[in-house]
């Protein structure tokens, strides 16, 4: 394997393909009692449309979701029970994006490792087994339907866009993936579940040789390809609506505000990007932003107010978010902020702050490198993405401030944002009324 | 390996010190202990709060933030935890290992002082708590004691505790009731803050590269102005070995939900007389904390009821909970396959590979907490709390001692002590209306 040490971080990273062109990566680190293994494929809740044997073809949402469930079946039974009673402790998740299966071990790595390559390659549905897995889907539908946090992002979601599958539940409905049959799942996973849409990243004290002898050993489908997708007609900039409201058993109105922003391309641009965006949120409205210490100190926000840039499926957008007796005067504030951050008289000042907000962010990144899972999927999103996830903390350093200026007016208009809040109230009408 | 040491710093004061190179972060934890009672928790909680929004040197949240960015973006949030029928309240600072400063500079001191700066010098006004702060505090300490019902898997389990201890100080609130919290002013919250730091136990953690002298350094200098006498004795924690009513309780909320929520609340019994705190971890994931438990694998996979099912055990107190998110209409088969499952443990229906992952399960998550920072100092804090001495890695070792007898022991002396259910209102539901009326 190829090694590449990054001096600043101290990290010493080996990548290389498997003969069918997959890439594995191992993140060596020493003295730690637990190893970590991450297997990927690029196939998330908004992969929904895509092309197969030249033809398009439409799957119900929550497919890629139901898959990572039920990949966990297998012939002899459940990987999870046998990857348990090996010491590992196993778990998977699906976002808009990407599935992933992991686990964590402090013992028999390699064997465990080898469980979990083959039982993510080797689909095994039957339709009563499939059957079951609705009542188990349906009730963790339910769960989220009961989250306010939940329903606040996918409000937002829908008013930012206006087509894009990412618009829609990862899990799906309770309708949706009622139509889902053992047969999608086979055809979704011979689809996504290829070596050219995968990835596997291991991190911990492990021999980054014998790891990849692993993978090659276990690995041996063919190359295949990287799937074309469709996330429908390209979004305008401009809100489908400023506005919705929800009604849950909530405490005081929780929000989440934000707009929509330019797709960063694949490679090292996305990265810059996500970086930017990031500390443009923080420069608007982070824990040091003056409005931010406004805001709180007015009881406007509470500690839970947070900022992200984030980019899925065709689409990016930037959005804040917490609990607050007032929504739409934080939207009018932050909007009020961003003009006036964008103001000649403001600059200087704005420019002191992002340097600060610099140094924090990489102090930042630098802590989350002790975080395995974190450590794994950022790497991981990076191979799709097509850029290197150890590199961030340099580039957050060149990054400029007209730089962060430019993304600022250019992806956050206030004409473009729009504002999702979930209140006090009766969600339905009892029934009979 | 961790290079662990207890290092006293002061009569009340004690650290713990764990040393590794491994990681890039460190990270200090400073908790003043207090036994958890109604008239104070609302009080300590919004002291902690408040001392978090501005120091004597550093008096405002702005001024906090800049000193935070400067040091790399380190952070020192107040905590306010339930350990047993402890409250504790204090800091917990991360920031990037003193090797990662691109400038070389001495982090650790600084985030020391800082810390030991907010805890121990607070922003005043007239001898008083800087009342704007202690206000705008106040109000978001109801907000937050409020926001419990936003999240209704945690609100079920905190429901079930509240009505099944309600005699107990472990049915207390840790952030303290709304209307002691409302009553709160700058004077009697100064009053408080000062007993508070009078007569507290303080347990403090320090993990990362530094040297134990050197830590220990830093933190005496952070914590010079805490009072140099002994704290004074905190009463334990009450286990009660057996439920206080003859026949399980039943509790029923209705709520605007449309998955309802059911809790269950077991005590331990004569295991508590000698608690072995590997076993109980052992049955723990046996029963309900881990995928290969039996809950997870018949509640959840063979029955699909449920999304989740799961055990967790207060080894300070001697409760078991149980929570899962079921149909309205399931409740009952639920409550039934959860006692059946600990029922069959009673019997000795425990297969071999159920017992022997239990196993792994406990010695994998105990060695696995090690492995972050934030995980040495929780499980340093906890030990700490519960008198434990040896180190994680000792009880990874004790857990692989552990016997299936001692697992169907403890599973024979836990019993249900109460069950919450929590019904929609949209009909199909449970027996019972109204808000947490007894069954």
């Amino acid at each position: 394997m190829k090694s590449k040490g990054y001096g600043a971080i101290r990290e010493q990273v080996y990548s290389d393909r498997l003969p069918n062109g997959m890439p594995v990566f191992v993140v060596k680190k020493s003295g730690f009692y637990k190893s970590y293994a991450f297997f990927a494929t690029d196939y998330g809740g908004a992969d929904r449309r895509f092309k197969y044997g030249g033809e398009w073809i439409d799957t119900p949402e929550g497919v890629a979701h139901f898959l990572e469930h039920k990949m966990f079946d297998t012939e002899d039974g459940n990987a999870l029970v046998t990857l348990s009673a090996n010491g590992a402790q196993p778990n998977a998740f699906t976002s808009g994006g990407i599935t992933a299966y992991h686990f964590e071990s402090t013992e028999k790595f390699e064997e465990n490792l080898k469980i979990l390559l083959e039982f993510v390659s080797v689909p095994y549905f039957t339709e009563e087994s499939v059957k079951k897995e609705q009542g188990i889907i349906g009730q963790e539908i339910r769960m989220s339907e009961d989250d306010p946090d939940y329903a606040v992002y996918y409000g937002l979601m829908k008013l930012l866009f206006r087509s894009n599958p990412a618009r829609d539940s990862v899990a799906g409905t309770i309708e949706s993936i009622a139509e889902i049959t053992g047969e999608t799942l086979y055809r979704c996973h011979k689809i996504f579940y290829n070596p050219s849409n995968m990835c596997l990243v291991v991190a911990g004290d492990v021999e980054p040789e014998s790891v990849f002898g692993i993978a090659k050993k276990v690995l041996t489908a063919p190359r295949g390809a990287v799937p074309e997708r469709d996330y429908g007609e390209p979004e305008s900039r401009a809100p489908a609506g400023v506005r919705a409201e929800a009604k849950m058993e909530v405490s005081e109105p929780q929000f989440m505000l934000g707009a929509s922003a330019g797709w960063p391309e694949r490679g090292e641009t996305r990265l810059r990007c996500e970086l930017t965006g990031g500390l443009a949120a923080e420069l608007i409205a982070g824990e040091s932003s003056p409005l931010y210490i406004r805001l709180y100190s007015e009881g406007l926000i509470k500690s839970d107010f947070t900022g992200v840039f984030e980019s899925v499926a065709g689409i990016a957008y930037t959005l804040f978010g917490g609990s607050s007796p007032n929504p739409d005067r934080v939207l009018a504030e932050i909007k009020d902020e961003i003009r006036r951050v964008l103001s000649p008289q403001a600059r200087v000042g704005a420019e002191a702050l992002l340097d600060r907000v610099k140094k924090a962010e990489y102090g930042c990144r630098i802590r989350s490198l002790d975080s395995f899972p974190r450590v794994c999927s950022g790497a991981a999103e990076a191979c799709f993405g097509g850029y290197d996830f150890f590199a961030a903390a340099d580039i957050l350093r060149g990054i400029t401030a007209a730089e962060v200026f430019d993304f600022i007016s250019e992806n956050m208009k206030p004409e473009n944002f729009a504002l999702s809040v979930v209140s006090p109230g009766t969600a339905k009408p009892a029934p009979g009324l | 390996m961790l290079d662990m040491r207890k290092i006293a710093l002061s009569p009340r004061a004690r650290l713990t010190y764990a040393g590794t190179g491994k990681f890039k972060t460190s990270c200090i934890s400073v908790n003043l202990i207090t036994p958890l009672r109604r008239e104070t928790a609302a009080a300590n909680a919004l002291i902690a709060r408040t001392l978090r929004r501005g120091s004597a040197g550093h008096p405002d949240m702005g001024s906090i933030s800049e000193a935070l960015d400067e040091l790399y973006g380190a952070r020192i949030e107040y905590t306010v935890r339930k350990k047993g029928e402890y409250q504790c309240v204090g800091f917990y600072a991360d920031f990037i290992d003193d090797d990662f400063a691109p400038g070389g500079e001495r982090i650790l001191e600084r985030v020391s002082s800082l810390l030991g700066e907010m805890l121990l010098a607070p922003r005043t006004r007239g001898g008083f708590l800087y009342e704007p702060h202690t206000d705008g505090e106040r109000a978001n300490l109801i907000d937050e004691i409020r926001a419990a019902i936003n999240d209704k898997r945690s609100y079920a389990r905190d429901a079930l505790l509240k009505n099944m201890c309600a005699g107990e100080a472990y049915g207390i609130n840790v952030l303290g009731g709304e209307s002691e919290a409302a009553e709160l002013t700058a004077r009697s919250l100064t009053a408080q803050y000062r007993h508070l730091i009078d007569a507290s136990r303080v347990e403090v953690v320090y993990c990362g590269s530094a040297e134990p002298e050197r830590a220990e350094q830093a933190l005496r200098d952070a914590l010079g102005t805490l009072p140099r006498s002994a704290a004074p004795e905190l009463p334990g924690t009450e286990i009660l070995l057996t439920p206080p009513a003859p026949a399980p309780r039943r509790f029923t909320e209705t709520l605007d939900v449309t998955q309802g929520k059911l809790a269950l609340g077991f005590r331990l019994g004569d295991t508590m007389l000698a608690p072995d705190y590997a076993a109980m971890a052992v049955f723990n994931a046996a029963f309900g904390g881990s995928v290969s438990s039996k809950l997870f694998l018949n509640v959840r996979e063979k029955l699909s009821l449920c999304y989740y099912a799961s055990s967790a055990i207060d080894r300070h107190k001697g409760v078991m909970l149980v929570s899962s998110g079921v149909e309205f209409k399931n409740f009952e088969r639920a409550y039934d396959e959860i006692l059946a499952q600990l029922g069959a443990i009673r019997s000795g229906d425990l297969s071999d590979w159920e017992f022997l992952s239990a196993k792994r399960a406990v010695v994998t998550s105990r060695l696995a907490a090690l492995d972050s920072p934030g995980g040495v100092a929780s499980e340093c804090f906890d030990q700490a709390i519960a008198g434990i001495e040896y180190t994680p890695e000792e009880f990874a070792t004790l857990a692989e001692a552990v016997t299936r007898e001692a697992i169907i022991e403890i599973a024979n002396n836990a019993a249900l002590d109460s069950a919450y259910f929590m019904n929609g209102r949209r009909g199909a539901g449970h027996t019972g209306e109204g808000t947490e009326d007894e069954e």
